[in-house]
């Protein structure tokens, strides 16, 4: 007969932490063997409901570290840290298709994690667990600073790090969904980057003008780091993924007034009229609309709108007069953007002109499009706004999730160490101080 | 402006709780540079609290404080910890002051800055070449305070998260009357359903009034709670709460049957000038060898320490200002030198943890 299990330890540490930064969960006082289930839930700022969970065995000494014990199957298996946040995901009943994006960098994110007894899969809000915990994790670091930017018709905001500086600069772009996006930036400044998220797809001059911004919106944004006296001038860099990518290689090849340091351009692609603004570039992409497709659950796959890759200069960022550090990231199972196959194109042309010691190009199979700061939950499809036909569709974004979750972390500690690397002075590319990602 | 950026000083883990530990780091400084790594603390009474340590950085341009020898400041040698115990109030500031937060639901915020050259003051006049904010918690997430007015008792309980049953404290502090939550607060963090007791009014020290009964109802708050444990509920005493509580353990009828019946440990130091507690612990260990209990007893003794033991990391005070019942105003003298009250702090709280730990 079994007894009752009970005084069961639970422990987080850190409790409070940063996005990027891993835990240890450690169970304690169970019973040598006991089957017991580790449970992750947040509730996230629009009220949806997200849970993992994983099945671990107690050691002989009533013990389970998710640091070192493997998980024998729930939302993830094997030896996976921070597998409980990364395979986090909508409960059963909620709305489909949602993706976790956290727009209020100013409040941590809440998550409880429980034990309960057995191997169960379902069912946890409707039972007492045996222990519980809860873990803030947080994007905006102690003393970092959030400042709304509107000067210059701009839509940004900066996030600055602690102490008088000065710091080196990023331009922050995201995608084609538009809006301001900020826990990048905010995660940015934690690590030492004064950071300005920019909006460039719904800015306020376009919701109420109906226009899209020109080139000069981008050079603007980059000025108001230039001038910024707690910012060196001449360490600003930019970092940019899908859609964000073609502007990043835009600017760093053509731009008079930027002068980048670095770049990284994440899941995106060179190819673009090179003389487009916005507005131009996508109605390039949508030229090709023919070539959308669509897999068996309706999934929108836009991969083949850029294809094939183009001869014709003028359709592509010339990339062989780039003359500064490139970290080009994709995912290899990306069904969004021909991320790969614009990647494998641009080393071949750094090749040939001669310039390809600048390039470093990260490629993971079976990552997906999204490329997002580490253990931010996996979402294979989602809805998506098409900004142009203003139509609400579900875009397929690829990638199988540990694969993918495995990408973001190692993505993620390889820019950061690049972002040092050439924006902080000297040869301290020692990444000691990141042994805690 | 130079093209130089400034370096980069970093506080691992920024949130804390505040006795966990941390690591402090500087990088990116030219190497074999002399520095000063200084800490600044604005307390709930907006008094000024700063320490600071004399660091030489490596061939590498690095300074780490857990790994590095300080030469000078408020503390010397290797202290990972030192920019927090060492803390003292700013030069000018009035005589006699304590650090003790009163709001715990906030974090303290400390400020750790990097400064050129081996500076022994005016560092709020010059800039420094970086720094970083850092924040030490009483409270952990999740965890649950709840104002206690109950059959006369005046308290305030913290409840860990989760569904429990938890292993109950009756936490009693000393003389100085009032509410003292920072305690209670921190073991509510480490799983302890703990209730902080507010026996006096501050300032008041009625003697007479204090009934025994007060404390047996305010014991049973805590045992009778639907989510703790009723027979794993503790006392934790300091100064007068301590005497109180070994007069509980002993005495009381509701609190444990008997003589002491239960495991006691007594922390004592050797400078402690406000009470005889070393004379007083030699006393109880004899009269327990008498009794043939005395296996129940540990008792951690430290010399050099002040009377005032408190969480770790707690910024030591020699003598602080305290208000007596005729409201007179008096300096107590509360002993101990700052390294070792600073390094007894730090080594009776584990100890302590790991004893209720043990016996709950």
């Amino acid at each position: 007969m079994d007894r009752k299990q009970c005084c069961v330890k639970l422990s987080v540490q850190p409790s409070r932490g940063l996005m990027d930064e891993k835990f240890i969960i450690l169970v304690q006082n169970v019973f040598p063997g006991f089957q017991l289930t580790l449970h992750a839930l947040y509730k996230c700022d629009d009220g949806h409901s997200w849970e993992a969970f994983a099945h671990y065995t107690a050691s002989a000494i009533g013990t389970v570290n998710v640091s070192e014990d493997p998980s024998l199957g729930g939302t993830y298996s094997g030896v996976e840290p921070m597998g409980l946040l990364w395979s986090l995901r909508p409960v059963p009943g909620s709305k489909p298709w949602l993706r976790m994006r956290k727009m209020n960098v100013q409040t941590p994110m809440v998550v409880t994690i429980s034990v309960y007894p057995g191997h169960q899969t379902e069912g946890f809000l409707d039972q007492v667990s045996l222990a519980g915990v809860v873990v803030e994790r947080w994007y905006m670091a102690p003393g970092v600073r959030r400042i709304p930017i509107t000067e210059a018709g701009l839509t940004a905001t900066l996030f600055l790090p602690p102490g008088p500086g000065p710091f080196p600069g990023l331009l922050d772009l995201w995608g084609g969904g538009g809006k301001l996006v900020e826990y990048r930036s905010a995660l940015l400044a934690s690590h030492g980057f004064a950071s300005l998220a920019l909006d460039y797809l719904t800015p306020k001059v376009t919701i109420e003008t109906g226009k899209m911004v020109d080139n000069q919106y981008f050079e603007r944004a980059y000025k108001v780091l230039e001038q910024h006296p707690q910012i060196l001038s001449s360490r600003i860099a930019m970092i940019g993924l899908s859609f964000g990518t073609c502007i990043t290689f835009k600017m760093a090849v053509y731009s008079q007034v930027a002068k980048l340091r670095c770049i990284v351009c994440i899941s995106g692609s060179h190819v673009q009229p090179i003389d487009g603004s916005v507005e131009q570039i996508m109605s390039f992409f949508n030229k090709n609309a023919e070539k959308t497709r669509f897999n068996n659950e309706n999934q929108v796959i836009w991969h083949d709108l850029l294809l094939p890759i183009p001869t014709d200069p003028s359709l592509k960022v010339d990339v062989g007069q780039l003359q500064c550090p490139l970290l080009l990231v994709v995912g290899e199972d990306d069904q969004n953007w021909p991320a790969h196959e614009s990647a494998m194109d641009i080393k071949e042309m750094m090749e040939r002109a001669g310039n390809s010691h600048l390039l470093t190009l990260l490629s993971y199979p079976n990552a997906g499009h999204l490329i997002e700061p580490p253990f931010t939950p996996f979402a294979k499809a989602s809805a998506f706004r098409d900004i142009s036909s203003r139509q609400m569709l579900v875009a397929l974004w690829g990638g199988e999730t540990a694969a993918h979750s495995r990408a973001q972390e190692d993505a993620w500690r390889k820019t950061l160490v690049f972002l040092r690397a050439n924006l902080y002075a000297g040869a301290n590319t020692d990444a000691t101080s990141f042994s805690n990602l | 402006m130079s093209d130089t950026v400034a370096p980069m000083l970093s506080v691992f883990p920024s949130r804390a709780l505040v006795d966990e530990n941390f690591k402090v780091v500087v990088e990116n400084l030219p190497p074999g540079s002399p520095v000063t790594l200084h800490s600044l603390h604005q307390c709930e009474d907006k008094h000024y609290w700063e320490a600071y340590g004399h660091y030489i950085s490596n061939h590498r341009g690095t300074v780490s404080v857990t790994d590095d020898l300080s030469f000078g400041g408020t503390y010397t040698g290797k202290e990972a910890m030192g920019l927090l115990w060492s803390m003292r109030p700013v030069p000018g500031s009035r005589e006699g002051l304590r650090l003790r937060k009163r709001n715990v639901c906030s974090p303290l915020l400390v400020n750790i800055s990097v400064y050129r050259g081996h500076v022994v003051e005016g560092f709020r006049e010059q800039a420094p070449l970086a720094s970083s904010l850092t924040e030490r918690w009483y409270m952990a997430p999740g965890l649950q305070r709840i104002e206690i007015r109950e059959k006369g008792v005046r308290g305030t309980l913290f409840l860990p998260p989760g569904p429990g049953p938890f292993p109950g404290l009756l936490d009693v502090w000393g003389g100085g009357g009032g509410l003292v939550e920072y305690r209670s607060a921190l073991l509510g963090s480490h799983g302890y359903a703990s209730l902080a007791l507010e026996y006096f009014a501050p300032g008041e020290l009625k003697s007479s009034d204090l009934e025994f009964n007060y404390f047996e109802t305010a014991f049973n708050i805590v045992k009778d709670h639907p989510q703790v444990m009723p027979d794993k509920v503790g006392i934790f005493g300091l100064s007068l709460g301590a005497s109180l509580t070994l007069l509980l353990a002993a005495e009381s009828s509701i609190i444990k049957v008997g003589r002491i019946n239960c495991p006691v440990m007594v922390v004592n130091s050797h400078d402690d000038q406000n009470m005889a507690t070393v004379e007083s612990s030699e006393d109880m260990a004899q009269m327990m060898r008498a009794a043939g209990n005395l296996h129940l007893l540990t008792r951690l003794y430290y010399p050099d320490a002040g009377h005032l033991i408190e969480p770790p990391y707690t910024p030591h005070f020699r003598a602080t200002k305290f208000v007596k019942d005729t409201k007179e105003k008096v300096i107590l003298l509360w002993g101990g030198q700052t390294k070792p009250h600073s390094d007894a702090q730090e080594d009776s709280w584990k100890k302590i943890l790991a004893f209720l730990e043990q016996n709950l």
